[in-house]
């Protein structure tokens, strides 16, 4: 481990100890929804890291298909690892808040219809990568399907307000201001900082790893 | 190639072939409003229906389990009746999405009621709050 690795590892441990404090202690309990409310400081940042994830494949394959460099592919690879992980994470997390809150675990609208496309497509860009046993052939594979992959990202985060769904609109990511008391917005925003330097943690850590294991085989 | 990766594809391609297909038969259109079902409702056909619980329209029969109420979206209403307990959030005022059949008797028989939250977050009103204030005034020691 490489002291810099090691240092964004505690920033993001710090982060998340407060990020966790905002949810359980100044966030207010939430008025109608009551405590569950609180699972949206786990559920909303894990979508969001995701997107941003997903997108640092789009462009790191951009990157790699443009000038073949070996380190955007294995930035490509190592984000599309932990952006499967925070989309397990935002899909784990709903189901529990949708069960007291809606009255089901599950239900196929569009916006959890497309995230659960979304999780299953960035799954079959990591089979790919592993079953091609040419390491520049997989590369170039990998980035076409990363690019063509990034279209369901506007395909999710716009599903609630393109067609009816359960799931209500944005909260954050919306045109106007958003209808969310303050002290909820400042947790939520602790938590997401907290969550991209943990994305940023495993990345460089994936990296770094990615890079050593081809160094050995090669 | 090695089988674990043609069982794992399989699995892969079959996921997505199943979600697009529910995608696109189930999630275009979730639910139908008051208004579309009492357009072209038929008796025995199985309808998600969407709308505003209507207030003072909720009756609910903790013992026999019946509960009953009319979902509106500003043009039309509907009647429905449900045999169960719903979601902690649905209340008058409130959307709903109830899944079920029309009946020909003239009422929608839901066997799934669902709530649907609105994307607004308030802090409680009033003394009770639990929360910020309460934290802080501990922290300062002049609490409990």
């Amino acid at each position: 481990m490489t002291s810099r690795e090691r240092v964004l590892g505690w920033v993001a441990g710090l982060g998340l100890t407060a990020g966790f404090v905002m949810a359980f202690g100044v966030a207010p309990r939430e008025a109608t929804q009551g405590n569950v409310q609180r699972i949206m400081y786990l559920h909303v940042p894990a979508i969001l890291v995701a997107y941003l994830a997903f997108g640092v494949v789009l462009v790191a394959s951009v990157i790699y298909l443009w000038g073949r460099a070996a380190g955007a592919d294995r930035l490509a690879h190592a984000s599309a690892e932990v952006g499967v992980v925070f989309t397990s994470i935002n899909i784990a997390t709903g189901a529990i808040w949708g069960k007291p809150t809606w009255g089901t675990w599950w239900t196929w609208d569009a916006r959890l219809t497309s995230v659960s496309i979304m999780f299953v497509i960035y799954l079959a860009y990591l089979l790919l990568r592993a079953m091609i046993e040419d390491r520049e052939r997989a590369a170039r594979f990998a980035a076409v399907l990363g690019i063509v992959a990034a279209l369901d990202i506007p395909l999710v985060h716009f599903s609630v307000y393109w067609w009816r769904t359960l799931h209500q609109p944005a909260t954050l990511l919306r045109p106007g201001s958003t209808p969310m008391d303050p002290p909820f917005v400042l947790a939520l925003i602790v938590n997401l900082v907290a969550f991209v330097l943990l994305y940023g943690y495993f990345v460089a850590k994936r990296v770094r790893l990615l890079r050593q294991e081809q160094e050995v085989l090669a | 190639m090695r089988p674990k990766f043609v069982v794992g594809g399989a699995v892969i391609a079959a996921a997505l072939a199943y979600m697009i297909y529910a995608g696109v038969t189930q999630s275009a259109v979730y639910f139908v409003t008051p208004a579309e079902l009492r357009a072209a409702a038929v008796a025995g056909k199985a309808y998600r229906l969407g709308g505003m619980v209507q207030p003072g329209s909720l009756r609910w029969e903790p013992r026999a389990l019946d509960l009953s109420f009319t979902l509106g979206d500003g043009t039309a209403t509907v009647p429905v009746r449900h045999k169960g307990t719903p979601p902690d959030l649905f209340g008058e005022g409130r959307g709903a999405v109830v899944e079920g059949t029309w009946s020909a008797d003239g009422y929608f028989r839901a066997s799934l009621i669902l709530a649907k939250h609105s994307e607004e977050y308030k802090a409680p009103h009033g003394p009770s709050q639990a929360g910020y204030k309460e934290l802080i005034r501990t922290l300062k020691g002049d609490g409990r």
